[in-house]
């Protein structure tokens, strides 16, 4: 082995951590460890100046590993790699030390105790620097075919998007029709255009595409493979085909809670002919006109409760709607909306609010601790009126429950083919909730529409475009760049158990039948290393993390120099 | 940011305007203005040592007027591309022919006092418009004091006082004596939801207004926060359980009110005069500090850019698109995403950028596939 030449930079992060740590110290500390041969201090080591400083120094120091210690891999990993790359330094001699997470910002208050932790950080750091390896990132082809699964109105924009850039799409849905929860609609919120038609137009220009292949009433049987190559199994009855795709949009939408009717007595006396849901009230709109006189609707029927927390987001809406379109027909027609919130954000829909309250709906705003009561023998909703300070009755002859969107009973065995996971309300979770709300962890598998969370259809739109555009990515490059931090199997002490292959949240890792010895699909693995801790035979470790680099930093954790 | 900065296929054009733009979807021309920097693009490093020369100091605009910054500077730290820009009606060497102390200090000789704005020709197929939105003024709105009393303040002034690179380095000392805020006051639908100012919801202050009342917590135990809201709008993925979290854990208290006026006492401690709508009757409450969420705003320049772009505006003043097409503007091939087509949260904005990249790519994939039809 050359001889280390291991450089260190330590970051001020203008005063992030600058401000709290005494960032000479640091950098003149970590030029006493072993195998360090240059140590400065950066004001910001990303930037421009950063980034060149650091390439200078590796040019004229001959350095042959880098330790920046600074913010996290996350923000900066790439910047400081590419800067080792640009002098010729293989990207996986760079390591990184977070001080900032890590030290700085946690230990504001404490600032020579921060200091010392600082110093410790940066020589485990270099004592792994010392163990680290070069590595090459690999490409993959990629097959130039995507699959949409549902066909609601996100998957039918999604799979329109996709066949309108040119790249050959399978639209599986379940049902016999396409359309998910919009062909049971009235009219559409804010426009009050024809739900029917609107999803006419809407599968017309899907049909337009040769490229697309639609297949309803069939169902995923398996999912196999990673991203750029997966095998989709389908079954359409007995019938069953596959398909090989490259990148997956989950489009699967969500349910309208139907309460149950034999429950009633606990659900505002729920009986689904004169108490009914908001999701029937669209139904009897589409037949005819509404005859009923004294309307009521109660909102947030079953969401934001403690069983369900969460607000379902279009109800709100969806009841000013049919309380205007009930309003329209006949002004005679007491409507009185029963709300906690009214959540009517942006332009349309304040608007929206405001027509409805000029054409004479009522609404009465009710606490969570005072919910509304639907007296059947009085024929009265009664309400606790914040403002009155007692309740008030409210006579109706129809109740119209705002129930939530809630997630398809099927959700887990969807989850479990894709592994891709959902959250406590059977919503897919996915890979960032602000910055990556499109996409899944599992690289190739993307989210859109009411599967990720209630959406009404101006946002299913947007996130299904959104998807689409994600899903395209990798299909136009015509290939992916796979990372090489993986595990790898000792296959001298592999006894072929199977237990790594049971425990991979991804499926990376499988007994070979053959060789009874456990192999690893590249593209697949994270890295996440759980194979490598539930091993027995510790016959697998994780490239980038092996045991020598971690007992080295270890080590020097507890170790004064 | 570092993302788009690294990306091979993207080129950046920071501090450059549009100023005409010909053609149709497929093929525009587009010719940008790229304002001097009296600086050199390629050989600034943003090594600091021109800011830390220059003897003029000007008011911050990134820190809202409450730090302050040199006539030569980054708007801020993270910036990307990282290059010292001269504020040319700061300067005095611009003004008086004297100084270039900038110059005489910059290891890279990268000041340029004679560059020139430069006339950029690109040629594109589609357009995507993500120019955000402005923070609307509540000086006007007297009742809330803003301007009045020192220690009223907007939203945003209250981010760059409580970040840990702002200008009070992370302590949230109030404007008027710099004493440690304990008690807040976040005062919701400022401007919003009125038929005297702006008729619409900008969406995201009650979420903003609980992420704030958090940080006072976790920057000091003691903080108490009191939010003043009229509904609370918390319809975004989990954002139900944050509110309870802020409820449970950080204590913050949730007032359905109507502010009608904020007064100060001798300590300049402003008093916010409210009436309760659960309660049914008129409060006061002294607080150490009041944090404004004021109405989120077309950007001042979107008729002058709706107008070099041929594309039409809504009535409140953001870039117009039809609900079902919401990333198509008025005008075939320019796409729009984000706030300035309306009020959108961070995760909604992302996803609808994604959406425009698509509606742009589909204009330039779909100009090279003849077999299908649109």
């Amino acid at each position: 082995m050359n001889e280390l030449r291991i450089g260190v930079f330590v970051c001020n992060c203008g005063t992030n951590i600058g401000g709290f740590i005494d960032v000479p110290a640091v950098a003149e500390y970590a030029k006493t460890l072993k195998g360090v041969v240059f140590a400065q201090t950066n004001l910001f080591s990303c930037s421009e100046s950063g980034t060149t400083s650091i390439k200078e120094a590796i040019r004229e120091n001959n350095l042959n590993r880098v330790v920046v210690a600074a913010c996290t891999p996350l923000t900066h990993e790439p910047t400081f790699r590419a800067a080792c790359m640009e002098e010729g330094l293989n990207q996986f001699l760079f390591e990184f030390v977070n001080i900032r997470e890590h030290c700085s910002w946690v230990h504001m208050q404490q600032k020579e105790l921060a200091t010392e932790k600082a110093k410790e950080l940066v020589r485990m750091g270099v004592a792994r620097a010392a163990f680290l390896e070069t590595g090459e990132m690999t490409d993959v082809d990629v097959i130039p075919s995507a699959l949409v699964l549902g066909g609601g109105i996100s998957g039918i924009t999604a799979a329109t998007a996709l066949g309108g850039i040119g790249i050959k799409t399978i639209l599986v849905e379940k049902e016999k029709k396409l359309g998910g929860i919009l062909k049971d609609l009235y009219k559409l919120y804010p426009t009050g255009e024809d739900a029917s038609k609107f999803l006419d137009k809407k599968i017309k220009s899907l049909m337009k595409f040769k490229n697309v292949e639609i297949i309803t009433s069939t169902e995923i049987k398996t999912i196999e493979g990673y991203i750029g190559n997966y095998t989709v199994t389908v079954k359409k009855g007995e019938k069953e085909k596959e398909y090989k795709v490259g990148s997956i949009v989950l489009a699967t939408g969500a349910v309208s809670y139907e309460p149950d009717k034999s429950k009633g007595k606990d659900f505002f006396n729920f009986d689904g002919k004169k108490i009914i849901s908001q999701f029937q009230l669209e139904n009897k709109l589409k037949k005819g006109a509404i005859k009923e006189k004294n309307i009521v609707m109660i909102l947030c029927a079953g969401s934001r409760t403690p069983e369900r927390i969460y607000c379902s987001r279009i109800c709100c809406m969806t009841s000013i709607k049919n309380a205007l379109l009930i309003k329209k027909a006949n002004k005679d027609t007491e409507v009185t909306i029963v709300y906690r919130d009214l959540q009517t954000y942006g332009t349309d829909y304040e608007e929206e609010l405001r027509k409805s309250k000029q054409a004479g709906i009522r609404f009465i705003r009710y606490n969570e601790v005072k919910p509304p009561t639907v007296d059947t023998k009085k024929k009265s909703v009664m309400v606790y009126h914040e403002l009155l300070g007692r309740d008030i009755e409210l006579p109706y002859d129809l109740v119209v429950l705002a129930t939530p969107l809630v997630s398809h009973a099927d959700v887990e065995n969807i989850s479990q083919k894709l592994k891709v996971p959902v959250d406590e309300h059977g919503f897919f979770l996915e890979a960032h909730v602000k910055l990556r709300p499109l996409e899944f962890a599992t690289d190739g598998i993307f989210l859109c529409g009411c599967a990720h969370w209630p959406a009404d259809i101006t946002e299913s739109i947007s996130q299904a475009l959104g998807a689409a555009s994600k899903a395209a990515i990798p299909l136009l490059m015509g290939k992916v760049t796979v990372e090489p931090i993986i595990s790898y199997v000792d296959e001298d002490k592999c006894s072929g158990c199977g237990i790594c292959e049971e425990n991979c949240p991804y499926g990376a890792i499988k007994k070979d039948p053959e060789k009874k010895k456990a192999t690893v699909t590249a593209v697949i693995c994270k890295g996440c290393g759980i194979c490598a801790t539930n091993c027995p035979e510790q016959a697998i470790s994780i490239k980038h993390y092996k045991p020598e680099q971690v007992f080295a930093q270890l080590e020097a954790a507890f170790k004064e120099e | 940011m570092m993302e788009a900065g690294r990306h091979p296929n993207i080129n950046l054009l920071a501090y450059s305007e549009v100023k005409s733009v010909k053609g149709k979807a497929g093929d525009f021309t587009v010719k940008v203005i790229k304002k001097a920097r009296y600086v050199n693009e390629t050989e600034c490093t943003a090594c600091g040592k021109c800011f830390e020369k220059c003897p003029k100091k000007v008011p911050n605009e990134f820190d809202m007027g409450h730090g302050m910054r040199k006539a030569i500077y980054l708007h801020f730290p993270q910036g990307i591309p990282a290059i010292a820009t001269i504020d040319k009606d700061n300067c005095f060497y611009f003004s008086t022919g004297k100084c270039r102390v900038c110059e005489k200090f910059c290891e890279k000789k990268a000041i340029d006092f004679d560059q020139k704005d430069e006339l950029i020709t690109l040629r594109s197929g589609a357009i995507v418009v993500a120019t955000g939105f402005d923070v609307y003024d509540p000086t006007h709105l007297t009742q809330y004091g803003y301007g009045k009393y020192k220690n009223v303040i907007t939203a945003l002034e209250y981010e760059r006082l409580i970040c840990a690179f702002g200008p009070k380095k992370g302590e949230l000392k109030r404007p008027s004596d710099e004493k440690h805020a304990e008690v807040l006051g976040y005062i919701q639908c400022v401007g919003s939801r009125s038929l005297k100012d702006n008729r619409y919801c900008s969406s995201v202050c009650c979420m903003h207004a609980t992420k704030e009342a958090m940080l006072a917590k976790e920057h000091d135990p003691k903080a108490k926060s009191y939010i003043f809201y009229t509904d609370f709008r918390a319809v975004g993925k989990g954002f139900q359980k944050y509110i309870k979290r802020g409820e449970e854990d950080y204590g913050i208290k949730y007032i359905r009110s109507r502010v009608a006026e904020i007064t100060e006492d001798e300590e300049k401690n402003p008093i916010i005069w409210y009436e309760d709508t659960v309660s049914r009757s008129v409060k006061r409450k002294k607080v150490d500090l009041v944090v404004l969420a004021t109405t989120l705003v077309p950007r001042k320049d979107a008729p002058a850019l709706a107008k070099v772009l041929g594309i039409e505006l809504d009535d409140c003043g953001f870039f117009n698109t039809d609900p079902f097409t919401p990333t198509d503007t008025t005008k075939k091939g320019i796409f729009v995403c984000g706030y300035c087509q309306g009020p959108l949260d961070i995760p909604e904005s992302v996803a609808q950028a994604s959406a425009a990249a698509e509606r742009a790519a589909d204009v330039i994939l779909a100009g090279s596939l003849c077999s299908q039809e649109r």
